[in-house]
């Protein structure tokens, strides 16, 4: 077993695991974070995406000792105060999702979509997402859900960004 | 003061809870003491499990135990369920949880280990050594059919599930008669269904008292439970089964599957709560396919273009074992194959064969894609051969509007349509005859990027299912489904449905119903569903059927509950019950809701009528039925307003639409590329249209992919050629365009709200136009037909046989 040091969603962690555990099953099975879902395990779908020091990845294809001395945010993390963030926000305004379960991964991936890349254009937004499968919505509202977080984010406050 | 809620796009009040990471879903599920199930599976399409040693995974430190059919035996007492005995003579081979002597498809669960951890359990599997006796395996559902093709169960006389012929009186004369005959042969390709949660299950047994209750990510609770119940010989007053969040179906969580009967008969055995989590290439396995299937289809037809005879030979891949509703899938393709065309004779013949592959059963359809495929495809292909335009001559044969109801040639009758206008409004928007300009200017131009365009008039029939379409099943299933009302003390309302959501938004679109219905606020209606403890035994959510069944329940419900609501009212304030209404509401409630939304707004109330100061709130009259004094009631009332309702529909739905769109096909490559697709449909009174749309978008997706990406082949012995998502063509976003979406709406009158359905209309309608359209751009090259998916190499290779023909 190894120990590894986090920060998850601000605040430090200390787990214990082997040095075949991954990311997500440290968060979901040791941080009880199970907002943070794994649908193929072939590092295909994007259910588990997370953000890495920022970076959006796939929690099912990083050793949890990779992890060791990172910054981990995951979907619970991301309202910060009790407000949603932009892109939660867009989600649910633009009908992006509707099983739910491609959601979080799908947000954390626009989350770093994003931050490279403010203004994405449709084939960009497409592009981008291109790692993260949804069933249910066709991707449509996923996109119109991007472009309508980005317009927000754009409009925030500086100091707020 | 509230506006109508019935026609607009209310947002989910599911989506917090699912965009903030705090849903619930099954394997998010820790219990104390939990064990980790693994199912160790069969490598081989047939073969006779000859030993199975246990002892290197037994001896591993966490490992509770291996579990083989003998070791469970004593708990299985009755066979995985087949709820469709629809035919006489269907051959219904035992299907149990784990293969007692012979292991029929790759995936077939052999034994399942059983540790304190996953990862453990995943290790011991690998240690349990199993003896295989390989058999001959029957792959091809035509070869199935072939004298002495290997048999997929040796007690039967062949592989042959079951026959379903039918025919009306003058097909054969329809066809000697007519002026020309066209014949083709389609092949429907094998599809997995992917919804992305996978399958879970989380079984805890209560042996002090003997109450079971499975946590399952299934669209039936309710059926789950009464199966669960047989299959286990267990009360079923004492089994429980909880859909918790439940991420997406498609059809493929209508099922009872083996590993849901294995967790709970190991928590039976072990007194521990079990989980079993599919992995994804166990979703290529063990979790049932859609699709497969060869029909080769025969239109007569006049000079001028009507249709005048249809026949079908379908041969329907049933895979190893008739699960759940397998058998019944073709049939459901059965009623609506005479499309929404005029024509009145019709012949179809179904062969459900067994094959040495995973069962399949309903995806997104169900049947109904399969239909509307050939049909489409016939359309055009009829067109070539009169050199007519694929529009002309569907506007040919288009039922008109004014022939309504119509009763059609498998014998259901559609009850209302507009299908020419919806046809004229998609031809409009997608400028039908610009494009066609376009694409001879580009083959003029000699370009190797050809342009096509293509259409599918469709008709599907949902709302399953009106009592008479159902009297072949087994289980004596009417497919109605159930509302429950909890009016509180406060006036605030719960509504337990038997449609059990996964996605769907259900929570959201009922609540909008119940809020008019009743004239209480939006926010003060909870819907509740998935719990068999808490409401009425439902049907579940499938076949586009939870709001013309599911919905017209609570409507039901609603009515009971403002009836006596009114009456209660009328006693409080003293006035005859006629002189009691709620402003906002039309008087009678005329069916067409969007008529009740022109007439203003709700204010909640309950008032005389000429003098809305006399009012009550719902709230008050809630507090007066339940805790008030017996002053509060009229005479001999029962106390509350709470009402339990099935509702069972009296005719399926018929929504039915248009789709057309336009491909570039480089004809270097073979590559298909998506330009704009169109959808028209009428799926009747829109409830919620984000809601709709969304449904049309993720139908739209899943029919493409069927057309240009998704396949799932097999090799000769019967191994699944590729099993993750590495290598099946699950679309990812840049594989898919915007669709423009807009209906055409004609409301039923078969139910008061005046809807129709939207679940599958995206998936039925939009495959044979992406076809069509492929094949329009290639058919001067001499393309006649491709398979589907139309991937670069078959396209490629469809252009280079053409070539050598000519």
């Amino acid at each position: 077993m190894n120990r590894i040091r986090l920060s998850v969603n601000g605040a430090p962690a200390e787990l214990s695991v082997e040095p075949r555990t991954l990311l997500v099953q440290a968060i979901r099975d040791q941080l009880n974070l199970t907002g943070t879902h794994v649908g193929c395990d072939t590092v295909t779908c994007g259910a588990c995406t997370v953000l890495l020091n920022g970076e959006a990845v796939k929690s099912c294809c990083i050793l949890a000792v990779q992890a060791d001395g990172c910054e981990v945010t995951t979907i619970e993390g991301l309202a910060a105060g009790g407000s949603l963030h932009p892109v939660q926000s867009a989600f649910q305004e633009c009908h992006g999702l509707q099983c739910g379960f491609c959601t979080p991964g799908m947000i954390m991936s626009t989350c770093g979509l994003l931050a490279r890349n403010p203004q994405p254009s449709e084939a960009e937004i497409r592009d981008g997402l291109e790692g993260n499968l949804c069933r249910c919505t066709g991707y449509q509202n996923i996109v119109k859900s991007v472009q309508t977080a980005a317009n927000a984010i754009a409009q925030q406050p500086v100091e707020a960004k | 003061m509230q506006e109508p809620l019935i026609g607009r796009s209310v947002k989910r009040s599911e989506d917090p809870r699912l965009i903030t990471g705090s849903a619930t879903y099954t394997d998010d599920i820790q219990k104390t003491g939990m064990l980790y199930a693994y199912v160790i599976r069969s490598p081989y399409a047939h073969a006779r499990i000859v030993k199975i040693d246990k002892a290197a995974a037994e001896s591993m430190e966490g490992v509770t135990g291996v579990y083989t059919y003998d070791d469970l035996a004593a708990y299985f007492k009755a066979p995985l369920p087949c709820a469709w005995a629809a035919f006489p003579d269907l051959k219904n081979p035992a299907h149990w949880p784990l293969a007692p002597q012979i292991a029929r498809h790759v995936g077939d669960p052999i034994a399942v280990v059983v540790a304190t951890d996953r990862a453990l359990a995943k290790d011991a599997a690998d240690l349990v050594e199993v003896e295989y006796d390989a058999l001959p395996a029957i792959v091809d559902p035509a070869q199935a059919l072939a004298p002495g093709a290997p048999k997929v169960h040796a007690e039967l006389a062949d592989n042959v599930a079951y026959r379903f012929n039918y025919a009306t009186a003058g097909v054969d004369a329809a066809f000697a008669q007519a002026d020309v005959v066209v014949k083709h042969r389609f092949m429907q390709q094998r599809l997995v269904p992917h919804a992305l949660e996978p399958r879970a299950y989380v079984a805890e047994y209560h042996r002090a008292n003997g109450e079971l209750t499975l946590t399952s990510s299934t669209q039936i609770p309710h059926l789950l439970k009464l199966f669960t119940a047989v299959c286990l010989g267990l009360p079923e007053h004492l089994v429980r089964v909880i859909a918790p969040e439940v991420g997406g179906g498609f059809g493929s969580k209508l099922q009872v599957y083996a590993e849901e009967i294995i967790a709970c008969a190991l928590a039976m055995h072990l007194g521990k709560p079990i989980k079993w989590t599919m992995e994804r290439r166990e979703e290529f396995l063990a979790t049932h396919h859609g699709r497969e299937g060869i029909m080769e289809v025969s239109f007569a037809a006049a000079k001028s273009g009507q249709l005048q005879g249809i026949k079908v030979d379908w041969i329907a891949d049933m895979g190893a074992y008739n699960m759940l509703n397998g058998p019944y899938v073709p049939i459901l393709g059965f009623l609506v194959l005479p499309g929404p065309y005029a024509n009145r004779e019709f012949g179809c013949n179904i062969t459900g064969v067994f094959t040495n592959k995973t069962g399949t059963d309903a995806y997104r359809g169900a049947g109904r894609p399969e239909a509307t495929y050939v049909l489409e495809r016939m359309m055009d292909l009829l067109a070539a051969e009169l050199g007519m335009d694929p529009v002309a001559v569907r506007q040919q044969n288009l039922i008109p509007a004014d022939q309504f109801p119509f009763t059609n040639a498998s014998g259901i009758t559609y009850d209302v349509g507009e299908y020419h206008g919806a046809l004229d409004t998609a031809l409009k928007a997608i400028d039908y005859a610009g494009f066609r300009r376009e694409q001879m200017a580009r083959v003029a131009s000699g370009s190797p990027k050809l342009l096509g365009i293509g259409l599918s008039t469709y008709i599907e029939a949902c709302g399953l299912a009106p009592a008479g379409a159902t009297h072949g099943s087994a289980y004596g299933a009417h497919l109605y489904e159930s509302a429950q009302i909890q009016v509180h003390q406060t006036g605030k309302v719960t509504v337990f449905t038997g449609a059990s959501a996964h996605g769907q938004g259900h929570e959201t679109t009922f609540a909008q119903l119940v809020a008019d219905r009743l004239g209480v606020a939006f926010t003060d209606v909870v819907i509740r569903h998935g719990d068999t403890a808490a409401g009425p035994f439902g049907l579940g959510t499938y076949g586009s059927r939870s709001l013309v069944v599911g919905g017209m329940a609570i409507w039901e419900a609603c009515e009971r509950v403002r009836a006596k609501a009114t009456r209660i009212a009328a006693h409080l304030l003293d006035v005859p019950e006629a002189q009691i209404e709620m402003p906002g509401h039309v008087a009678g409630d005329a069916p067409q809701v969007q008529h009740a939304r022109a007439e203003g707004h709700f204010n909640g109330c309950y008032c005389v009528k000429g003098s809305p100061e006399r009012s009550l709130s719902f709230a008050e009259i809630a507090a007066r039925a339940n805790l008030a004094s017996h002053a509060g009631l009229p005479a001999g009332m029962e106390p509350g307003l709470d009402v339990t309702v099935n509702f069972t529909p009296s005719n399926f739905s018929y929504p039915a639409g248009t789709h057309i769109c336009t491909v570039e096909v480089d004809t270097e490559t073979g590559k298909v590329d998506l330009l704009r697709f169109v959808a028209v449909d009428d799926c009747g009174t829109v409830l919620n249209p984000l809601i709709a749309e969304g449904q049309v978008h993720g139908g739209l997706a899943q029919g493409i992919a069927q057309a240009l990406f998704e396949e799932l082949r097999y090799d000769e012995y019967g191994q699944p050629l590729g099993t993750s998502l590495m290598e099946y063509a699950f679309p990812s976003a840049p594989d898919l365009p915007s669709f423009e979406t807009q209906f055409h709406s004609t409301p039923s009158p078969t139910n008061p709200l005046g809807a129709k359905g939207i679940g599958e209309a995206g998936t039925i309608g939009s495959t044979p136009a992406v076809i069509n359209a492929v094949c329009d751009a290639l058919r001067h090259l001499g393309v006649k037909d491709i398979d589907m998916p139309a991937t670069p190499p078959r396209v490629w290779a469809a252009i280079q046989a053409a070539g050598r023909q000519q």
